[in-house]
């Protein structure tokens, strides 16, 4: 089985990490019930014995590390998760927090240090397929530090998948320079990522309060149990929760979705260099846009068969994203579905076949679908869904914060904060204004072919 | 003589574990010693502890497939594969025909043969090799492609005979299109003769012939395995003087792929049915060879909602696009069960089945076999080589080609070598093929 490695980079990145390893350990702990390290688990952890020494595939879990580089530039989130119950999955080798302005600085200062610890983290896989990147887009360190580690991460390991998981801000983001920060990563995301796998902030505050409506304001007809497992850490290792566990929680069980069938079995493995593969036609509109089902409605399974084909209407409504936009009235380039739990091949196709004369396709990808099925569900649930669709809904977002960010650009406002780090220039903003544009302008270009009724194009003609 | 069968990826590697199996359980029913030397001779050898053992080669970029097949057929108690007959990794290809082609293939280039080398050395008489593979994802199609481009380089002047299944076509893989067209092209310079089934059509047959509800991989794997069994286990032969052949894949190949030009081979089967109904059903070769004749005429892989309105042209007509038949290159006929010698094949010789370049006598091929095969009392198969594939091949080279004018996915093959040129390359040969076959008539 081959080894992926997750690397977290400031607050908002380290604290989904948390999470991700936390609910991860509570997945495999309710399917793993003998205590023995199994390939599985050898995914994403390794266990060691007491003097720190790997132990391989087979033998009785002793000490498991989680595959993990946490990047920070000050010490407190990260004391906070070492201290904290989680502690003993990460080892300080694996840290890096004494860092200090974001891409610039802090990437060229502390570059060796970083590329060493990538190395051995690396170095404890032996067949390295994927980098799981999670940051956030609107602070410095997630976003500067962050997309600087992605460059890093494609200079040394060219042939390693990158993932990245970017968290948006909300539109009325506290920090002011959010859309510097945000527009100056998207150049990178989009130069350097395989795939991009954007979440708002926004869409996980929705999800969380109507979660938390429905639950507490108990309306007639629905059961939903209190203990929701989407924004819920109960199982796990830590118990009080704090204010942002909830909404980093359905990150959390985002990257669990996404890695399941790399972790465990199923009839239909999607393994985790065929996303990029199916979902990217080209190389920079790699932005897929994940929706999460079930969300709302949970556990209670009176009706099966409805509930599943429910369960894939839901991952194209708009309140099911994971990133504020409209799928279903934009464009698909291609869309994958990842299915977990005790759904057949037959329950796949007949789904796909009654949802795609609703869907719009781009022309010359008609049967543009993925399917992957995994047999382990998350824990309490039968079934779930992650689906993740290459769509030019995302334009709309993205022009958005082209918008905000010309209004600051414009008066050059807060510009000096970062022509006073060395290596940043002015230019460094023109840039990545002109590559956000571009990228506008090519899923411009797609969207002009929307309904329109498409030509064969003119096949080579054999001279007889 | 005896085949040796490489079996590629997911797909080749399931599909071929059970054409062993099915041929094994056939030639070991009933007391047909001769029949059963012949079936063992070409598909197994014997351990030093006088056990069955495939001669075959698997090979898979990644472990969980092969590890079931082996383990698989050494609980079957009839029959296992070698120690170390098999090759794995632990990445797979991601779908990628470049990834497989470029990279894994000649990464393992060496290893893969010294493994086929070492099953052919110990076959006393080699009859050919058999390649099966799919042609949608990464692994099957590339490494298979290369694959099959080494033999060729090693064995000159031995049949190769791939085995391909098409995918679904609304697949479980995006880029299949360009795979499967990559996987043709090529193999269409290496390949002696290219047997080709439809996941479409065996999902059809399954579900309407077989009944059955909840399809899954094995019930399609078993379909096609009873197909391809029914043609390669022994059979009496026009040159074989009484006694079973002793070439299958050769006079495969002489029969039906007379022209360089035209090597892709379609097969349909008469009668499949529950194998609960067996028992309660009766035979007449008659009606199975003109049932079967229709099929062949009609280009259906079913015996059940044929076009009874397809007919051959007269002598007379000279068009044949009124009729609606379909018009074969060559046809090879296989009839298995009781009775065989007495069956009337006449109505496969009428030369509006076939091209007029080609006489019927020449077109023709027959094989009998007085041993019934699989339970079934008497069975026929068409091998037909003919405009059957025509249709879903444009439809792949269309699809392909229209993703191709967006130059949509192309980055993700240059990436691992495979360049704008040789994507046109590869239609062009297609495109060749389609045009060759169109003009059969």
């Amino acid at each position: 089985m081959t080894q992926s490695i997750v690397v977290q980079v400031g607050q908002c990145g380290n604290q989904v990490g948390c999470r991700f390893w936390d609910l991860a350990l509570r997945e495999h702990a309710n399917v793993n019930k003998m205590g023995e390290y199994d390939e599985a688990l050898g995914s994403f952890f390794r266990n060691v014995d007491s003097r720190n020494r790997a132990c391989g595939v087979g033998g009785r879990i002793q000490h498991l590390k989680a595959r993990a580089v946490l990047v920070d530039m000050e010490e407190g989130v990260v004391n906070e998760i070492l201290q904290g119950p989680l502690g003993e999955v990460f080892d300080s080798t694996q840290l890096l927090t004494d860092v200090a302005v974001g891409h610039m600085t802090y990437g060229s200062c502390y570059w060796e240090q970083i590329v060493d610890t990538l190395r051995k983290a690396a170095e404890h896989c032996d067949c390295l397929q994927c980098f799981f990147l999670i940051h956030s887009m609107g602070g410095g360190t997630g976003s500067g530090l962050g997309t600087r580690v992605l460059s890093l991460l494609e200079e040394e390991f060219p042939e390693v998948c990158r993932i990245v998981t970017s968290v948006y801000p909300s539109a009325e983001d506290d920090v002011i320079t959010s859309p510097y920060n945000s527009v100056l990563a998207m150049k990178e995301l989009t130069e350097h990522a395989d795939c991009v796998i954007p979440v708002e902030n926004q869409s996980l505050v929705d999800i969380v309060s109507k979660i938390k409506h429905m639950s507490d304001g108990g309306m007639p007809g629905r059961v939903i149990k209190r203990d929701s497992t989407i924004i819920s850490g109960e199982g796990g290792l830590s118990g009080a929760e704090k204010p942002f566990d909830a909404m980093n929680n359905i990150v959390a069980n985002l990257l669990l979705n996404i890695t399941s069938s790399a972790r465990f079995e199923g009839s239909l493995n999607m393994d985790l260099n065929e996303i990029a593969m199916n979902l990217v036609p080209f190389p920079r509109l790699h932005y897929l846009v994940p929706s999460l089902t079930p969300l709302y409605t949970l556990a209670d399974v009176s009706i099966p068969t409805r509930r599943l084909d429910q369960m894939f209407s839901d991952a194209f409504s708009k309140d099911h994203q994971l990133f504020r936009c409209d799928p279903k009235n934009s464009l698909y380039l291609a869309c994958a579905l990842m299915v977990r739990g005790n759904v057949q091949v037959s329950d796949l196709r007949r789904n796909i076949e009654r949802l795609r004369p609703s869907l719009p396709f781009v022309s010359w990808n008609q049967e543009g679908w993925k399917t992957g099925l995994c047999s382990v569900p998350p824990v309490g649930h039968s079934h779930a869904l992650l689906a993740l669709a290459n769509n030019t809904c995302v334009k709309s977002r993205f022009m958005e914060l082209r918008e905000s960010f010309t209004k600051l650009y414009r008066k050059k406002a807060h510009l000096h904060h970062y022509l006073n780090v060395e290596g940043m220039e002015q230019r460094s903003f023109s840039e990545a204004l002109n590559s956000l544009s571009s990228l506008i302008e090519e899923y411009d270009h797609l969207d002009a072919t929307k309904g329109k009724l498409m030509r064969d194009a003119a096949r080579l003609s054999i001279a007889r | 003589m005896s085949v040796v069968t490489v079996q590629l990826g997911q797909c080749g590697n399931q599909v071929a574990h059970q054409l062993f199996d099915t041929v094994c359980s056939d030639a070991q029913d009933g007391q047909r010693k001769t029949y059963c030397t012949a079936s063992t001779e070409r598909f197994f050898r014997r351990s030093s502890q006088g056990d069955l053992v495939a001669r075959a080669v698997l090979i898979d970029m990644e472990p969980k497939v092969i590890n079931h097949c082996m383990n698989e057929a050494a609980h079957s108690g009839r029959w296992s594969y070698g120690d170390t007959s098999h090759f794995s990794q632990k990445q797979g290809s991601g779908n990628n025909w470049a990834n497989g082609y470029c990279v894994h293939g000649p990464r393992h280039k060496e290893v893969v043969e010294e493994l086929v080398r070492r099953e052919v050395e110990r076959c006393d008489r080699l009859a050919g090799l058999m390649a099966m593979m799919s042609v949608a994802g990464g692994t099957g199609s590339g490494v298979g492609t290369f694959v099959t481009q080494g033999l060729r380089d090693i064995y000159p002047k031995s049949f190769i005979l791939n085995h391909l299944t098409w995918p679904y076509e609304t697949g479980e893989v995006i880029v299949q299109n360009y795979n499967s067209m990559l996987t043709l092209a090529h193999l269409y310079q290496l390949s002696d003769a290219i047997l080709v089934h439809e996941n479409d059509t065996v999902h059809r047959i399954c579900s309407q012939l077989l009944n059955i509800k909840h399809i899954s991989f094995s019930d399609i794997n078993k379909l096609i395995a009873h197909q391809l069994g029914s043609v390669l286990q022994p059979a009496l032969t026009a040159d074989s003087h009484g006694g079973y052949s002793r070439n299958p894949l050769g006079e495969l190949v002489c029969a039906l792929a007379c022209h360089p030009e035209y090597k892709l081979l379609s097969v349909c089967t008469i009668p499949q049915m529950p194998s609960a109904s067996i028992a309660y059903s009766t035979f007449s070769w008659p009606a199975l060879l003109k049932h079967l004749r229709q099929m062949l005429i009609s280009n259906s892989k079913m015996e059940e909602g044929i076009d009874w309105q397809a007919r051959p042209p007269a002598a007379s007509e000279r068009s044949r696009s009124l009729t609606g038949a379909n018009t074969s290159l060559a046809n090879l006929l296989i009839l298995r069960g009781k009775d065989v010698y007495s069956a009337e094949t006449g109505g496969f010789e009428d030369p509006g089945l076939y091209t007029p370049w080609l006489s019927s006598g020449e077109a023709l091929n027959l094989w009998k076999s007085p041993v019934p095969f699989n339970k079934y009392e008497k069975s026929a198969t068409v091998v037909s080589n003919s405009r059957a594939l025509l249709r879903p091949l444009d439809h792949m080279v269309r699809k392909a080609w229209n993703m191709f004018a967006s130059r949509a996915y192309i980055h993700q093959y240059v990436k691992f070598g495979i360049s704008e040129e040789d994507f046109l390359d590869s239609f062009t040969s297609l495109e060749q093929v389609i045009s060759s076959y169109s003009q059969l008539c």
